[in-house]
């Protein structure tokens, strides 16, 4: 093996999320656990995971579906090479390699159907090659190389796709190399006085933050992948990240982008905070999915460390006053660093997910936060949600902007219901992801997906994407009702992004990952009905290309279809997302 | 068993997994929209292919119940219906200040203030006093007052009230999952009040009903309805923004939070002829805009089929459509109807459709993506594709009605009798036909309908015999029997007359008065109608074309069809199919052969034809008639005003002239009919002339749309599609 990343492919599951050690089982005794060190979950016992994974999906932890543990390389398609290319990248002395392993590693997002395929040991197309660059020149040699022998090239940053973007195109008959920017992962300068950071575009966010850290910075850029995804990744997506109403989403942060295209290198030539200068050339490049060149390195915005941070959370009575709230929120522009909404589904889930409680006292309170909210409150169970809430800042200004939220909060029917119900939920946000993975261990399959929808839409869309998932699993043949629910996860001036999580148990389907397919389908096609948008973050790749001419009109499609024909006549970045 | 997921299932497991498919409707999300889902695929609300093999629901009678236990019991009893998605009821002033509130019309107020330079508070002022005047206060103690005074007077008119329990449980079960709109057909004023009274039987959720305010003209009567749900809408409100405003918001404010089921008939006014009538379409677009515009999941639309085995209003209606004006609705003039309690009306039969979901009506066929651009609030025309999509779901809708529609065995023999009343008149034979004659051909277009999907109520256990005397002897209003012939009565006339002395009655008279009986029986042979309208327009095609060739009867039968489009029931758009759907019918029951190229009748098939054509052929006289008033009188300044009262003149002197054989045609009904469908033609064109509404007649193309009616000219290729 020629390489060595930040995070070495062998501590990440080859067929599931996230890291090796790091996964939740159900242990002998039928309790939930997750394993590992590297969370606050780590190591802790679940106790209500199981009645609430039985309970709602009707699983049983005796039907179980096991991945194929190992890979084997016969399932893997021989390499396409082609030979000039591979002699002349070993020239340059760039490392690279045609193990299947390293191969089958960046075929694949994270897509349900691509973790269901892998499970299953089925390999599709995969790259024929990858090759590790380690600086911009390195990538300017590479893709000079790709045009001269015509191959495709599919840059790869931390492989955290949810769109298919990752895929290999099975009609391409070249050559095609994952191009791996692992390697290009270091801070090359931090300027103190403009506040800013150049950075190779292969580093992972949690490198990223916790590098600028040691020196008492941060970007504040927060998506839920970013223990693995890339800043490279970000840009090429138009990533979204939690703490954005103070740091902004990636479009607000980044000042400078360094691309290399078959045309050349793109860049600006100064880091002017703002340019007339006709379109913005970084509005080509933010959200291009690697279909015009590889963005090697970014200069973006950086921030002091907050001071203080508060976690918080409100209970609402349902989930229409929960709404209402943060379109307040967003109407006096005081949302905190994050605020996010779960429907009754999820606030149970979240339930489900409270680790075993150390003392009698911790379930003591427990018990009687519980008594105080549904009998004294007289909320009902069945309908109450709860907002997750985080303040950051000097503690005098957040424990002031903290006062002004639970004030509109109170006139929407909200209680303040602690920070550590708001520290959990945020937590969960990274465990999530494992969740999948135990799911697909007992024939429940899911996956989420989001838009973003202007306030007036919210409720609306909310309800009818949640009941045509319900009623096209019904249609479908899915045996029991699936898990169908929603969270308000950003507030904007003039909207909000949601966030729809969905799974379903599978037994006695002949082909769960269609019916799967069908209903995402059906849900983001009730999700454009109802004013919502393609994506608010996620991107299109391939998954929802379908939607693109609708979407951006005939003339967008020529406009950004102009752009690629000029800066990849060959479609050398030949993963054919987006368009 | 290897799933193609290849995880290995066995057996066993897949029959756990069946019993698991209970859990959708038991489950803890109450999920039992899924028990009917796929029925309420579009194609559920109408499926021409073959009407044969239509299921329907058994009867249950309501009334028997209330003859063996107390009214006042019933009347007092517990009554606690379930709600949409278990929403409580919503007290009038609450509702009101909602549609008050509501941003669309708050919007509508500020525009008409701009427009009009009045102040919003005035504007808001008249807002207000339009709900008022508009909105139902619904109130329990009225209802029951209603149940307890309709159970008398329902057991003394009618001899059952006929419910279909399982479109009832159906109903109960789509109130639970959306907002639902209950669409009855209207023959009678007794349709909504019957409504309401079943509804309060099984405990369903009572509907608050759209009520035209000529209602409000009968006070005390106006208010009782009001408080047992009913609205009040003017008749015409056209370019009134305000009053639109308050009435669209009223009713999506009651349908979007399910505090009621809606409902309205689809065909605006009670129908005089029994045919279902053009369906108006703006109660329907208010009550699909919320389904389109994402603000409820789906909406559940219920057609109702009330089937009267005799009309309360029978002479009534015929008497209007010959031209005595429409009595204004009085409290009085309701009182006065109490003649009407001593005789009976027979049966009623009351069927709750399929629900039809909005939702599947609209799959494939409307982009709701059109709304995404502007707010939601501000009112705007619906786009062509809506319009059409609304348009098409009306007609889907009433012919979801009519295919429910019970016929009863008189409807045979009032069809009969009708057709064998003109030919004997016209063959100047002695009038009437044989009771067994009428007995045996009664069989005979009992079976023929069967076959055409008729959903007829002949009771099987019964001799035929015994069959047609009981319909005769419930309607000797309109037919005698005397020296075992069975005939119209029509030559005594004094059931029709409107009390005229007897010794100085004129010919006209007369006319008008065995008129009265004609139209009535048309009114029952309309109600089979449906059933052959497809099969009968193919039939006179048949025999209007010049040849056999396909393409040449198709053209007929396009013609004909396009003629008579306002007449009946014909999908918009849907020629080819209502083609091959009459095809398909003929050549299954043996009438015809097609080919490729040709129709043929076959020999035993002539009967049925010659049936067919006669039921159509009233209707094909009379509207060459109107088109000879067109061409033969002075029409330079004929306004669409006198229209009607000229050509039923013309048409007198036909009928009196012998130069005409059917009185029906003596119906305004038919006349507005023939004139709209000549405008719509380009034949007739309405102009701004010295008067308004003066109608300018192009002759040469009406004389020309005479001719081919007649058969007498080839249809133009023109006109018709290519089949």
């Amino acid at each position: 093996l020629l390489h060595c990343g930040s995070i070495p492919s062998q501590i990440m599951k080859w067929n599931g999320w996230g890291y090796s050690d790091s996964r939740f089982l159900f242990n002998k005794k039928g309790q939930a656990e997750f394993t590992g060190k590297r969370y606050r979950l780590s190591g802790m016992i679940i106790p209500g995971l199981k009645d609430w994974f039985e309970g709602t999906f009707g699983a049983n932890l005796q039907h179980k579906t096991p991945p194929t543990p190992l890979l084997t390389n016969t399932a893997v398609p021989p390499a396409t090479l082609n030979e000039a290319f591979v002699e002349e990248v070993k020239s340059t002395g760039i490392p690279f390699s045609h193990d299947a392993e390293d191969r089958v590693f960046r075929a694949h997002g994270h897509c349900l159907h691509e973790i269901f395929a892998l499970r299953e040991g089925k390999i599709g197309r995969v790259p024929d090659m990858v090759v590790w660059p380690s600086c911009h020149n390195d990538v300017v040699k590479i893709v000079q190389l790709a045009c001269k022998h015509n191959v495709c090239l599919m840059p790869y940053g931390g492989g955290t796709s949810v769109s298919s973007a990752l895929e290999c195109p099975p009609e391409e008959t070249r050559s095609i190399v994952s191009l791996d920017t692992s390697q290009m992962n270091r801070i090359l300068w931090i300027d103190e006085k403009n506040l800013t950071a150049h950075v190779e575009a292969g580093i992972v966010g949690q490198d990223l933050e916790r590098l600028l850290n040691e020196s008492g910075y941060c970007t504040g850029h927060e998506p839920d992948s970013m223990e693995f995804s890339s800043l490279g990744g970000w840009v090429a997506t138009r990533a979204s990240g939690m703490k954005k109403n103070i740091y902004g989403n990636i479009e607000d942060l980044v000042v400078h982008i360094k691309m290399v295209t078959p045309q050349g290198v793109i860049e600006k030539s100064c880091q002017g905070p703002r340019m007339s200068t006709g379109p913005d050339i970084h509005h080509f490049i933010m959200g291009s999915e690697g279909t015009l060149g590889v963005v090697t390195e970014v200069t973006m915005k950086i921030r002091p460390m907050p001071e203080y941070q508060k976690y918080g959370s409100v209970v609402f009575p349902n989930f229409e006053q929960g709404v209402a709230c943060l379109r307040e929120v967003a109407k006096q522009r005081c949302a905190p660093a994050s605020i996010r909404l779960m429907d009754n589904e999820q606030f149970k889930f979240g339930h489900a997910l409270k680790p075993q409680v150390s003392s009698i006292f911790t379930s003591f309170l427990d018990g009687l936060k519980k008594f105080y909210i549904t009998k004294f409150k007289g909320f009902d169970p069945n309908h109450l949600c709860v907002a997750t809430l985080l303040f950051e800042g000097n503690r005098e200004k957040v424990l002031q902007h903290e006062k002004q939220v639970y004030d509109i909060a109170a006139k929407f029917g909200g209680l303040a219901a602690g920070e550590d119900n708001g520290q959990r939920g945020y937590m969960l946000t990274f465990v999530i992801a494992y969740l999948r993975d135990l799911g697909m261990d007992y024939y429940v399959i899911g996956e989420s997906f989001e838009t973003s929808v202007p306030w007036d839409r919210v409720l609306d869309i909310c309800r009818n994407v949640k009941a045509r998932i319900i009623r096209e699993c019904k249609d479908k043949g899915v045996q029991f009702p699936p898990l169908s629910t929603c969270r308000v996860t950003q507030t904007y001036d003039a909207g909000a992004c949601v966030y729809f999580y969905f799974a379903f148990n599978y037994r006695g389907l002949s082909d769960p990952v269609h019916v799967y397919e069908q209903v995402e389908h059906a849900a983001r096609e009730e999700i454009l009905a109802n004013g919502g948008s393609l994506s608010h973050h996620h991107g299109v790749g391939k998954l929802r290309k379908e939607w693109m001419r609708d979407t951006i009109s005939n003339v967008g499609m020529g406009m950004l279809k102009s752009v690629k024909d000029y800066v990849d006549p060959n479609n050398i970045f030949g993963n054919r997302n987006l368009l | 068993m290897l799933s193609s997921s290849g995880v290995v299932v066995d057996e066993e497991e897949e029959e756990q997994e069946e019993e698991q498919r209970g859990l959708w409707c038991s489950g803890p999300f109450g999920l039992t929209v899924f028990v009917n889902a796929d029925k309420m695929s579009s194609g559920a609300v109408y499926s021409h292919k073959d009407p044969m093999l239509k299921k329907r629901d058994d009867f249950e009678d309501i009334l028997e119940e209330r003859r063996t236990s107390s009214d006042l019991r019933y009347a007092l009893r517990c009554y606690t219906p379930v709600l949409y998605k278990g929403v409580t009821p919503c007290k009038t002033s609450v509702l009101k200040s909602m549609v008050l509130q509501s941003d669309q019309l708050h919007y509508v107020i500020n525009q008409v203030s701009k427009e009009s330079g009045r102040a919003a508070d005035d504007v808001r002022e008249e807002a207000s006093a339009i709900l008022e005047e508009m909105a139902h206060s619904l109130q329990l103690s009225t209802v029951r007052f209603f149940a307890f005074m309709l159970s008398k007077v329902f057991k003394t008119l009618f001899r059952s009230i006929c419910v279909n329990e399982e479109g009832i449980q159906r109903l109960q079960q789509a109130i639970q999952e959306h907002p639902v709109v209950l669409l009855p057909s209207h023959r009678s004023y007794m349709d909504f009040l019957l409504m309401s009274y079943i509804l309060y039987t099984y405990d369903v959720a009572l509907p608050v009903i759209a009520a035209g305010m000529d209602f409000m003209g009968m006070k005390f009567v106006g208010e009782m309805l009001r408080m047992s749900g009913a609205f009040f809408i003017r008749r015409s409100f056209g370019g009134d923004k305000l009053y639109w405003s308050v009435f669209s918001e009223y009713v999506k404010t009651m349908l979007k939070n399910g505090y009621a089921p809606v409902e309205f008939f689809l065909e605006g006014t009670r129908s005089r002829t029994s045919k279902s009538l053009t369906p108006k379409l703006g109660l329907l677009n208010i009550v699909m805009d919320p389904f389109l515009k994402g603000e409820v999941f789906d909406v559940n639309v219920v057609p109702v089929s009330i089937s009267y085995e005799r009309i309360l209003e029978e002479s009534l209606y015929a008497r209007e459509l010959l031209g005595v004006p429409k009595p204004k609705e009085s409290t009085s003039g309701l009182f006065k109807a109490r003649k009407v309690l001593s005789e009976d009306y027979g049966s009623i039969h009351v069927y709750f459709g399929q629900p039809v979901s909005v939702r599947s009506l609209a799959e494939g066929r409307v982009n709701r993506c059109q709304f995404n651009l502007v707010p939601r609030h501000i009112p705007r025309r619906p786009s062509e594709e809506i319009q059409s999509f609304v348009n098409d779901s009306a007609y889907r809708l009433v012919r979801a009605q009519e295919e429910n529609m019970v016929l009863k065995p008189w409807v045979l023999l009032a069809s009969l009798l009708l057709q064998n009343h003109h030919q004997n008149r016209a063959a100047g034979q002695k009038p009437g036909m044989a009771l067994d004659e009428l007995t045996t051909q009664a069989v005979w277009l009992r079976d023929v309908s069967r076959q055409y999907g008729a959903f007829l109520h002949w009771p099987d256990h019964t001799s035929p015999s015994e069959v047609v005397s009981s319909g005769l002897s419930l309607h000797r209003a309109l037919v005698r029997v005397c020296e075992g012939r069975v005939q119209l009565a029509v030559e005594q006339g004094e059931q029709g007359g409107p009390g005229d002395p007897r010794s100085t009655v004129t010919p006209e008279e007369e006319l008008l008065s065995q008129a009265v009986v004609v139209l009535s029986c048309a009114s029952y042979r309309n109600q089979m109608l449906h059933v052959f309208v497809r099969p009968a327009l193919l039939a006179s095609a048949i025999h209007i074309a010049s040849s056999n060739q396909k393409q040449e009867v198709f053209n007929s039968f396009s013609f004909l069809r396009n003629m008579f489009s306002s007449e009946f029931i014909l999908c918009p758009g849907a020629t080819v199919q209502d083609f091959e759907e009459a095809c398909y019918l003929l050549v299954k029951t043996g009438v015809l052969q097609v080919t490729q190229q040709e129709v043929l009748v076959t020999e035993r098939g002539h009967r049925t034809l010659a049936f067919l054509t006669s039921m159509l052929d009233p209707f094909l006289q009379g509207y060459q008639v109107v088109c000879r008033f067109l061409c033969e009188e002075d029409t330079e300044t004929l306004t669409e005003k006198q229209f009607i009262p000229a050509v039923r003149k013309f048409i007198v002197n036909h009928l009196l002239a012998g130069r005409l054989r059917y009185a029906e045609v003596l119906s305004s009904d038919l006349q507005k009919n023939a004139l709209a469908a000549l405008q719509r033609l380009g034949a007739v064109r309405k102009i701004k002339g010295v008067e308004p509404g003066t109608l300018k007649v192009n002759r040469v193309m009406v004389n020309s749309l005479e001719d081919t009616l007649g058969g007498k000219l080839p249809t133009q290729k023109s006109v018709s599609a290519r089949l």
